[in-house]
């Protein structure tokens, strides 16, 4: 019976969807936000990947937010998730090869992340990509040596640094710039990597919140516990 | 020019369609967690056809990695992750792919 209902809910959905996307033509805006901000931003925000422009610079309200929710998310996965199972065994240790691997990707994964966040104004990408791939690399070494200690403080300073540079840099625009999260420092010469103003102070602030964030999740979770059986 | 482009887009929805049914079958938790993975990385090759590398770079990093390996995380911690033997885990494992 209850197989039955979801498939009717499914199959209901369905039916809306083909009908919003029926009278969409394929690839088409259905509103004019996007094409007036792909007249304006360049020359409004001089970031040369548009997208950024907005996630920074029209829409940086909303990544603020969106950073508030990752918070949210990451500490509630860390006190449920945080404490080991009673009597559960320990990691066995891994192996050479897993060893070697580890030492190998963690500067290849550590320069790409950083390459991500910096160019977040330039090229697709940015803080929170990049910060994801900075948290692998640090939760890489964990599952090649497990048992290593893994240092919190250090992460949670790092990330509410990350955090209050975000705001500060928000508030430092709403007094010179008259707006919170305004762009500051000037447009630059558009394309070169010191340019867009503030837009890339703020993703490598988004980036390492997200990366040492994510991290020390990962950390929490993973932290003493093996598979038994 | 655009017909190869139709049939990575064709290839890409079947292994979606392909991982979508797989985490719906598979009894083995660690698979499904993995067929997921799967869903999401043909979703990053459908994002970078439509030209949205941004979203694509998201979906690949965090739909297709770090998703899969905190619920893999998670299992573990749950109690949930079991590697079965080899003679009854085979067809789980030729499923997955």
């Amino acid at each position: 019976m209850r197989s039955y209902v979801s498939l009717l809910f499914v199959a209901g959905l369905a039916f809306l969807l083909f009908v919003i996307t029926g009278q969409l033509e394929f690839g088409a805006a259905p509103m004019r936000v996007g094409q007036a901000i792909n007249q304006t931003s360049p020359a409004e925000v001089g970031a040369a990947n548009i997208v950024t422009s907005v996630v920074l610079g029209y829409r940086a309200l909303d990544t603020l937010g969106e950073l508030a929710i990752l918070f949210t998310a990451a500490t509630a996965g860390g006190l449920m998730l945080g404490r080991p199972r009673a009597g559960a065994a320990h990691d066995p240790d891994a192996g050479f090869i897993l060893r070697t691997a580890s030492d190998l990707l963690f500067p290849l994964l550590l320069v790409v992340g950083l390459f991500i966040i910096v160019h977040g104004h330039l090229t697709p990408g940015g803080g929170f990509q990049g910060g994801v791939i900075l948290a692998a690399a640090f939760f890489l070494p964990l599952l090649a040596r497990p048992g290593t200690h893994f240092n919190h403080a250090v992460f949670s300073v790092f990330e509410g640094l990350a955090g209050a540079a975000f705001i500060v840099i928000g508030l430092l625009g709403l007094v010179y710039g008259g707006e919170f999260l305004a762009p500051l420092l000037g447009q630059g010469e558009m394309g070169s990597l010191l340019s867009a103003g503030t837009l890339p102070l703020l993703y490598i602030a988004v980036g390492l919140k997200v990366g040492t964030e994510l991290a020390g999740l990962m950390a929490h979770i993973a932290a003493y516990e093996a598979v038994d059986s | 020019m655009a017909g190869w482009i139709n049939w990575v887009a064709l290839l890409a929805t079947l292994v979606m369609l392909a991982g979508a049914v797989a985490v719906l079958l598979l009894r083995n938790f660690l698979a499904a967690v993995a067929a997921t993975s799967v869903v999401s990385l043909g979703a990053s090759v459908i994002f970078v056809l439509l030209r949205a590398p941004d979203v694509a770079l998201t979906e690949a990093a965090v739909g297709a990695g770090l998703s899969g390996v905190i619920m893999a995380l998670c299992l573990r911690r749950l109690g949930l992750w079991r590697i079965p033997p080899v003679t009854t885990g085979a067809d789980d494992e030729a499923g997955s792919c």
